[in-house]
């Protein structure tokens, strides 16, 4: 079989069921997709499928033939999106290990919605639980980049006008 | 172990392995060539000392030997040593230490990592920085006192030559290590990265996917294993049928762990392993199982019954602990008496990582690779399981994906000790989240009987306080069934309330599951009836609650808890040094009140509630909303007292997790058991506090010149509390019985 993850072509030996959060862990040493709970409940596998946020825990691999598979390592090529610079100019993480998973709901988020509400964001971060409780500082980092991609988008766009 | 025991190596081998070095600065003992595989970015190239070496290109290496579960102890213990040390931390890389005694506790647990470590640290740093002064003296032939370290050179003052610490490194190497008494360390006034709010030096890993994390780590020819446990405690396996998971394509080898007779220490559970080449294959035939299990003496407890029994024993007379003056009297001749029992159900700790660990076992030992709180205990358990000395054993510890003591419990890495020994390769247990949710080290359902007397003007004379609840001595030791004293010490014995009669007493608890430390321990439950009850006792009294907290906790003054036998333990420290101080509590207490409107309406309501632990002082201010039986949280405030904050960001996101931890508890958190067995299973019945309903959280930190105390737990025990209070105040209902979602629904 046949995936693509990050942009590369990965030719697997798996049985189709498999979810592709062992997929990515085992098969290819993504390891930066997160195994939370299994069952859809935590988010911490979070990855993007064409674009979309989706649990890896839930979604077998024979789903992501012929998709473009987004995990963590390739959000970024220089761990620089806005999120990401976000992310530690707020101090975010506290032991880390959700925090793949938040930044990949968060970027689907913002990929959708460039300047979300409060509850905007409440309601497409929900589905991620943080147990050391970094919620306001992942609201705070959002808005944050939110701003910068918006100012960065706007730059673009009157250089293209120009 | 003390940190005693980092002065002695600290005297005894000081520069005496310069040798040892790649020509550089070495403090401390030197380790083994032991790297672990994710300390990427090591150039030392297994030379790993003990907290700091320095290098010819001026990197200075500082070895962080506690564990990183989300408290920043990668940064903040580092920080200590380079302020000292007078590094610039641009240039400063973080090593993780191995397991080893040689660097004092290693348990990262009890909010300890640096209030125990705080001066080691300052004088690891200060003893490095006197012997590069004294290097560069000798090398342009001047007095010491004339040389100085400033930001990673050392500077002649009068001449304003300079040396770089690189270019010094091998000379200072050579240097005689300081006398104590000679350490000239810093005032505050110089600090330049305590208290100041340094980057956490690991963000970047975490925000990349870069950080590893025990269910991370892979080796070649790795086994994955998962494992079926018994679900009652002390049951074994009676009868196994694995015929259907063994046709299951990929899976390698089915084992058995036994898990012996109780006490259940660190042990592995009794259980089936399925070994595979992935997890999902081991998943997959795991669930094809087909497994008996003994009887055992615990199924027949049920969580439910099991508090109505707590409740009715905490009704009867019971243990006395410790008492001052004459508690039956000041009852009996009160005007008015009140009391009240107060629940909480067994928790689990969820961290988000599973418990996972990785082992590999040949002729030599044992090596480990696991996210643990407590390095040392996973050798001398791993030892003992595998028949090896702890030295023998080698642990590695990776990040931790949350701790909050289910990762000092390291029942899980001797399970993978046990099957790599088996195998003959290299295994890696991993725990699902269901695994974790039922096969817990879980905090004590508890029932907690209080009653006070009041006289004519309402004052407290009297106090009794009444608690069961299965001891953590449980785990350990066969037949404990009441409280122990070091779990009445968080909270209850040391009442900071100026009432003449007091009683402590314990009640009959069973024990018929694991029972372990969770996040700030038995200070959940006594901190959540002490601080309900004066609440109760204020509104009784028509006062203000903050003011009636006021005067019960009374003059300002220093309490010692120990009476006759009894000796109060302040979680290891001296009162001299870490003094139960009332008037801290109590600016505490009026800050956290400042926060509050208690005139507040219209279905809206403010509570509050300060409590002492882990040395450190925290107040809770939150208002809730309630209408149609339901809750909302609205806003949260907390206070903290820790003494010096050495890195204040860190400091006020510990209490902002402590904030949501504590809502997590007391909002939703229940572990049911049903026929011995957990009836929970993953985040749909063992809910966590999600993103929607966190209220905008604010932090406050007191400024304060005293000794740094608990960070990590401090912040949990009076969150509960302040919530019930507040829908008391905002509905007139009081809630005694935790979880909070039994009584209202959570918006």
């Amino acid at each position: 079989m046949k995936i693509n993850v990050n942009g590369t072509a990965h030719q697997i030996e798996v049985e189709e069921d498999m979810p592709l959060l062992w997929v990515l862990r085992d098969e290819l040493r993504l390891t930066g997709t997160k195994f939370g709970c299994g069952g859809g409940f935590c988010g911490a596998c979070t990855i993007h499928l064409d674009g979309q946020p989706m649990r890896a825990c839930l979604t077998p691999v024979s789903l992501a033939k012929g998709k473009q598979i987004t995990t963590i390592e390739g959000l970024s090529e220089n761990g620089d999106h806005p999120l990401q610079q976000a992310w530690i100019e707020h101090n975010v993480p506290q032991c880390g290990y959700c925090q793949s998973g938040q930044l990949m709901s968060a970027a689907a988020l913002l990929a959708h919605n460039a300047s979300p509400s409060d509850g905007e964001i409440d309601q497409a971060m929900t589905g991620n639980l943080c147990r050391c409780g970094t919620y306001p500082r992942i609201r705070s980092a959002i808005k944050t980049a939110a701003v910068k991609s918006a100012t960065f988008e706007n730059a673009a766009a009157r250089e293209g006008e120009n | 172990m003390s940190d005693r025991s980092v002065e002695n190596i600290d005297r005894r081998r000081f520069l005496k392995l310069t040798g040892l070095s790649a020509g550089g600065l070495v403090l401390g003992a030197t380790l083994p060539g032991w790297q672990p595989s994710w300390a990427a970015g090591l150039d030392k190239g297994g030379e790993l000392n003990l907290f700091v070496s320095i290098d010819g290109d001026d990197t200075v290496s500082i070895v962080c030997h506690r564990s990183e579960m989300g408290q920043g102890i990668r940064t903040g213990l580092p920080q200590v040593v380079a302020d000292e040390l007078e590094a610039d931390w641009q240039k400063v890389k973080v090593v993780q230490g191995l397991g080893d005694k040689r660097y004092g506790s290693q348990n990262t647990d009890g909010s300890r990592s640096v209030r125990r470590f705080y001066d080691t640290m300052r004088r690891m740093g200060a003893s490095a920085r006197t012997m590069l002064e004294r290097a560069a003296a000798e090398r342009w032939n001047v007095p010491a006192k004339e040389c100085a370290a400033r930001n990673h050179v050392i500077i002649h003052i009068p001449t304003d030559r300079r040396l770089g610490f690189g270019e010094l490194a091998a000379a200072a190497a050579k240097q005689a290590v300081p006398d104590e008494k000679d350490l000239r360390l810093k005032d505050s006034a110089q600090f330049n990265y305590i208290g100041k709010p340094v980057d956490t030096v690991d963000t970047p890993d975490m925000v990349t996917g870069r950080a590893n994390y025990g269910q991370d780590v892979h080796l070649d020819n790795m086994l994955i294993a998962s494992i079926e446990r018994a679900p009652v405690l002390g049951s074994g396996i009676a009868k196994l049928d694995d015929s259907a998971a063994r046709k299951v394509r990929g899976l390698v080898a089915v084992e058995r762990l036994d898990g012996g007779a109780e006490p259940p220490l660190f042990k592995p559970l009794s259980g089936v392993a399925v070994l595979a080449h992935n997890t999902w294959t081991a998943l997959k035939a795991r669930k094809l199982l087909n497994i008996e299990w003994t009887e055992s003496p615990h199924e027949q407890h049920d969580s439910d019954d099991y508090l109505e029994t707590l409740k009715d024993n905490v009704r009867q007379t019971g243990k006395t602990a410790v008492a001052e003056g004459d508690v039956d009297i000041a009852l009996e001749t009160a005007s008015r008496q009140h009391s009240a029992i107060y629940t909480l159900p067994y928790l689990a700790h969820a961290t988000m990582e599973p418990p996972s660990a990785t082992a590999v076992v040949g002729e030599e030992g044992c090596e480990i690779w696991s996210c643990v709180q407590d390095p040392q205990s996973v050798q001398q358990h791993v030892g003992q399981a595998l028949g090896l000395p702890p030295e023998k054993v080698k642990v590695n510890v990776t990040f931790l994906g949350g701790g909050f003591g289910r990762k000092s419990k390291p029942d899980f890495v001797v399970e993978a000790a046990l099957l790599a020994k088996k195998m003959q390769r290299p295994v890696k247990v991993v725990w699902s989240r269901e695994d974790d949710i039922r096969h817990d080290y879980y905090h004590a359902a508890s029932a907690a009987y209080f009653q006070a007397g009041l006289d004519e003007h309402g004052k407290v004379d009297g106090w009794l306080q009444r608690t069961a609840f299965p001891s953590i001595g449980g785990t350990f030791q066969p037949g404990v069934d009441h409280p122990a004293n070091f779990e009445l010490d968080l909270g209850l014995t040391d009442l900071p309330f100026a009432i003449a009669n007091r009683r402590t007493e314990t009640q009959q608890a069973d024990y018929h599951a694991r029972i372990g430390w969770l996040r700030s321990v038995s200070n959940i439950q006594n901190a959540f009836g002490v601080c309900s009850f004066a609440d109760e006792l204020a509104h009784i009294n028509g006062r203000r609650p903050d003011e009636f907290l006021l005067d019960l906790i009374g003059p300002d003054r220093k309490i010692d808890p120990s009476q006759g036998d009894y000796k109060y333990g302040n979680y290891g420290e001296t009162l001299e040094k870490f003094p139960i101080d009332t008037a801290r509590l109590k600016n505490v207490l009026r800050r956290t009140a400042a926060r509050a409107d208690f005139d507040t309406d219209g279905g809206e309501g403010w509570g509050i509630a300060v409590h002492r632990s882990f040395l450190s002082y925290v107040g809770i201010a939150t208002r809730v909303q309630v209408r149609d039986e339901q809750l909302k949280i609205l806003q949260m405030h907390c206070v903290a007292d820790v003494g010096l904050a050495v890195n204040p960001d860190r400091v006020k996101s510990q209490m902002e997790g402590a904030m949501i931890f504590g809502m997590s508890l007391a909002l939703m958190g229940e572990i049911k058991m049903q026929n011995g067995a957990v009836a929970n299973s993953n985040f749909h019945d063992y809910p966590l506090l999600r993103m929607h309903q966190c209220p905008s959280l604010t932090v406050e930190l007191v400024a304060s010149g005293e000794p740094p105390a608990g960070v990590g737990e401090p912040g949990v025990p009076p969150v509960a509390p302040s919530i019930t209070n507040a829908i008391f105040a905002a509905s007139g209902q009081r809630i005694r019985e935790l979880p909070i979602n039994k009584h209202l629904k959570i918006g």
